[in-house]
């Protein structure tokens, strides 16, 4: 039974075609290092870091920065994942996202929060973000950082710290994981 | 079949597919931990107008939609039916388009005649309608909360979860479905379930008891509820409905007992892991023995707590989006 497949392609979701590869592995290891010590820069003296991956993109990001902030400070970084489906105010214009597992076990009141995520575009799913944490508590501050910034806000968002800023158009697609970052376009399957 | 739920009306559990099933058990699974939170609240459902209609009585059913409901942020209308122009002769139609005219975007409907929800979907096409018990026909969210019971134990004992176990654990899986069949809209939505998701279905009960028409299900009927006993990895109870005149198509209470409900005694034919369900209310002593009842192997309280977060899967499902670009 090939259930686990048909639940990663259901009916109608459209699929990625890569066009060329933009980042490689090792790119992708470095900017995220990069990333994690301007993180260290930035918060020098605020308080404890927060990092919270983005289901279901962001997840493999927030855990590599996690790691890499631990290891930068010398002390445990607190790790969890959102998932924001039942926060996006475009439910009833698009075919539901598939929701995902939510793990904060911390309370975020007055911490410094750093969501992760792997591609920043309209700035909808940031906003369902931030929504969503205040049921976490009142962080001292959210900050956001991106593997891919590619344009086209609809939102008054901007990363605090970018793996790469990548123009693109419309009809393009991006696809950005720990394994690299490709171009492409999204066709149904 | 049918593929999905999304957008759709909620009417019976019989023509949908597996995925369609996953899909809702899998979504639960996020509820049930936005049930754990803090803030047990999520705003999918914000500015939707839920009408929940009970034309029958109900406690744990109609307190844990509405509960769901108000967890996804919808405004709730709750038509006490015994207090309303209802009891002044208002018919089914009437009232639906007093309430539609409110503007509502869903509605939770029990009621004592069978087809009654398809019925008011008929009337009211731009709203999303969501059986909640019509009659002896479906109580499809039961089905669902019970398969949605039993995937959550069984990935539990297993230690995994039940995204993870997708649908694999009900292949072959043995449920042993006993009592009042004829009766049970309860008993008809869990085998569509059930058999939809792979399991073997048996039921067992006195002959008065099955409906006339048991060879068109897909189930086996059992001969020797004893051996039926050792052979189920799951024993659904069913409750003897006296409502329903359910009295009258045996003996006596105390004979259906001794022949069929689940003593202490014949409860020691189980496997310990044998799971014992019941949708509840029960009657203790009737169909179940209270001490049978109070087994680490009986999931009913988890069956009541899986309400909430089933229904809330149901109603985001079904309300939330719409089914544009899903085919």
């Amino acid at each position: 039974m090939s259930s686990d497949k048909q639940r990663q392609t259901p009916p109608g979701d459209l699929a990625f075609f890569a066009k060329s590869q933009l980042l490689t592995s090792e790119e992708v290891e470095r900017a995220l290092k990069r990333m994690a010590h301007e993180i260290v820069e930035r918060n020098h003296g605020s308080p404890q870091l927060s990092v919270i991956g983005l289901q279901v993109g962001g997840v493999a990001f927030g855990v590599r920065i996690a790691q890499l902030l631990s290891e930068i400070l010398g002390t445990e970084v607190s790790l969890g994942f959102l998932d924001v489906s039942f926060y996006r105010d475009d439910l009833h214009r698009n075919p539901i996202p598939k929701s995902t597992a939510t793990t904060i076990d911390h309370d975020l009141t007055d911490r410094t929060v750093v969501l992760v995520d792997d591609v920043l575009f309209t700035g909808r799913t940031i906003r369902a973000a931030l929504n969503a944490l205040s049921d976490w508590g009142r962080p001292h501050s959210v900050q956001l950082a991106v593997m891919v910034d590619r344009g086209h806000r609809e939102l008054p968002i901007r990363p605090d710290y970018v793996g790469k800023n990548l123009p693109t158009s419309l009809d393009e697609a991006i696809r950005a994981t720990i394994e690299g970052v490709w171009i492409g376009t999204k066709e149904s399957s | 079949m049918n593929g999905s739920i999304r957008g759709q009306n909620l009417l019976t559990l019989n023509d949908l597919s597996r995925e369609a099933l996953v899909e809702v058990l899998d979504t639960a699974e996020s509820f049930v931990e936005v049930n754990r939170r803090t803030i047990k609240k999520v705003p999918a459902l914000k500015g939707r107008v839920v009408a929940s209609l009970f034309f029958e009585e109900s406690t744990r059913t109609r307190l844990s939609f509405e509960t769901a409901a108000k967890r996804l942020s919808a405004d709730v209308l709750s038509l006490a039916v015994a207090s309303s122009s209802v009891k002044k002769g208002e018919s089914l139609r009437d009232t639906i388009a007093t309430i539609d005219a409110l503007g509502i975007d869903a509605v939770v409907m029990r009621h004592q005649s069978s087809g009654a929800a398809m019925q008011v979907s008929r009337y009211v096409p731009q709203v999303r309608v969501i059986n909640a018990g019509d009659g002896l026909h479906q109580h499809p969210t039961q089905g669902l909360l019970d398969a949605f019971t039993v995937r959550q134990v069984l990935s539990e004992r297993a230690g995994t979860s039940g995204v993870e176990t997708g649908a694999e654990l009900f292949d072959g899986l043995k449920v042993l479905i006993v009592g009042d069949i004829r009766h049970s809209r309860v008993a008809r939505s869990d085998i569509a379930a059930y058999s939809a998701l792979g399991c073997q279905v048996r039921v067992a009960a006195p002959g008065t008891l099955l409906p006339s028409d048991i060879e068109n299900w897909p189930v086996q009927v059992v001969n020797d509820y004893d051996e039926a006993l050792e052979w189920a990895d799951v024993v659904a109870l069913l409750r003897l409905q006296r409502e329903r005149g359910s009295g009258s198509f045996v003996p006596s209470l105390g004979e259906f007992t001794q022949t069929f409900g689940l003593t202490l005694a014949r409860a020691k034919r189980l496997r310990p892991t044998t799971l014992i369900m019941h949708p509840g209310p029960m009657n203790r002593g009737v169909e179940i023995d209270s001490r049978v009842a109070d087994l680490p192997s009986a999931v009913v309280e988890r069956q009541v707590a899986n309400g909430v977060p089933i229904r809330m899967a149901v109603l985001y499902l079904t309300v939330a989006g719409t089914n544009e670009g899903v085919s």
